[in-house]
């Protein structure tokens, strides 16, 4: 008789449980959705953007359905998954977009400045603080399969909360 | 009263699957088809006889070597072309980041950057590939295809080829 009634109360609880863990992984489901394809936040570290981000410790939301949709344009401020190293991404300005004929002056080369023609499917990103930043002066143009997300808001520090300047 | 509430159900039960598929799919697991034959023989071969030439090849894709980026000689990747990002690929890696490899069409030997591989497909003669457009990002990978799952006398894991001629120093 005691079986039966044990019985009983371990199915009560076995269905609590499951519909909790269905709870909790639906959850899990849209959290990946909106990161994936909505918003995400991103942490930025590195002076390569100053004066437009701060060196340490900003945080930005960046949006996913521009680059899947195509319509990322030139001077937009992407995060962009490095092509050194994939397990890194990186934020950068857009300067030149594919078709491009790019001018650009890198400090450490001397004073010449550069030409470079952007082939079809890649984009030129720069760091808006050209004196201390590794971008496609240095690794070349990267492909747009690489763009990860465009920063449209920034949410810390607070008194910087708004749209990251020109 | 009835059948509006067994909609509502029905809504939720269809949006929750569809959750669920989405993220299984982005994150773990995934089956695609092979189109075209530049990794013939190993996807889509083409057969002289008319028989096995009805469908395409349905691949399974796994998306959990995304997490390290650590791939190994041979395998199968699929990823976003170069040339248009709106457009995947399926090919081999034939050389990881850093290494020397000897190209055996123009007797080359060229290292491959940091965070980039050289892919080739298996059938040479059809092939877009590094060939053309040279080493791609390893960021640019979406997944590594480890079984043949369509059609089912070709079921089963994909193999690496006995490579030929063609050695990475």
């Amino acid at each position: 008789m005691k079986v039966v009634s044990y019985i009983a109360q371990w199915r009560g609880i076995v269905k609590e449980a499951m519909n909790r863990t269905a709870i909790a992984v639906k959850f899990l489901c849209c959290l990946h959705i909106t990161d994936n394809y909505f918003c995400s936040p991103v942490h930025i570290y590195g002076p390569s953007m100053l004066p437009t981000l701060n060196m340490v410790g900003d945080i930005v939301l960046a949006e996913h359905l521009s680059q899947r949709l195509g319509k990322v344009r030139h001077g937009d401020l992407v995060v962009v998954r490095s092509p050194s190293d994939p397990k890194k991404s990186i934020t950068k300005r857009i300067m030149g977009m594919e078709g491009d004929t790019v001018t650009y002056f890198d400090p450490m080369l001397g004073d010449a400045t550069r030409v470079a023609v952007v082939p079809k499917g890649h984009v030129w990103i720069q760091g808006d603080n050209i004196f201390a930043s590794l971008d496609s002066r240095h690794f070349g143009p990267v492909p747009y399969g690489l763009i990860q997300g465009k920063v449209f808001f920034r949410v810390w520090p607070l008194d910087c909360i708004g749209v990251p300047g020109q | 009263m009835g059948s509006s509430s067994f909609l509502w159900n029905f809504t939720k039960k269809f949006v929750t699957f569809g959750l669920i598929t989405v993220t299984v799919s982005d994150r773990y697991v995934t089956v695609v088809p092979v189109r075209g034959g530049s990794m013939s023989p190993t996807l889509n071969p083409k057969t002289s006889s008319s028989a096995g030439n009805f469908s395409d090849d349905y691949v399974l894709v796994e998306k959990i070597c995304l997490d390290k980026y650590k791939f190994s000689h041979g395998d199968v990747v699929v990823f976003s072309s170069p040339l248009n990002h709106k457009e995947r690929h399926i090919k081999r890696i034939v050389a990881l980041p850093g290494e020397w490899f000897g190209s055996r069409q123009n007797y080359d030997v060229l290292k491959v950057p940091e965070g980039h591989c050289w892919i080739e497909g298996d059938n040479a003669a059809a092939s877009m590939d590094s060939k053309s457009f040279g080493p791609i990002p390893l960021g640019l990978i979406r997944g590594r295809v480890t079984h043949v799952v369509w059609p089912p006398h070709r079921m089963g894991a994909i193999q690496s080829p006995p490579r030929e001629g063609l050695s990475s120093l």
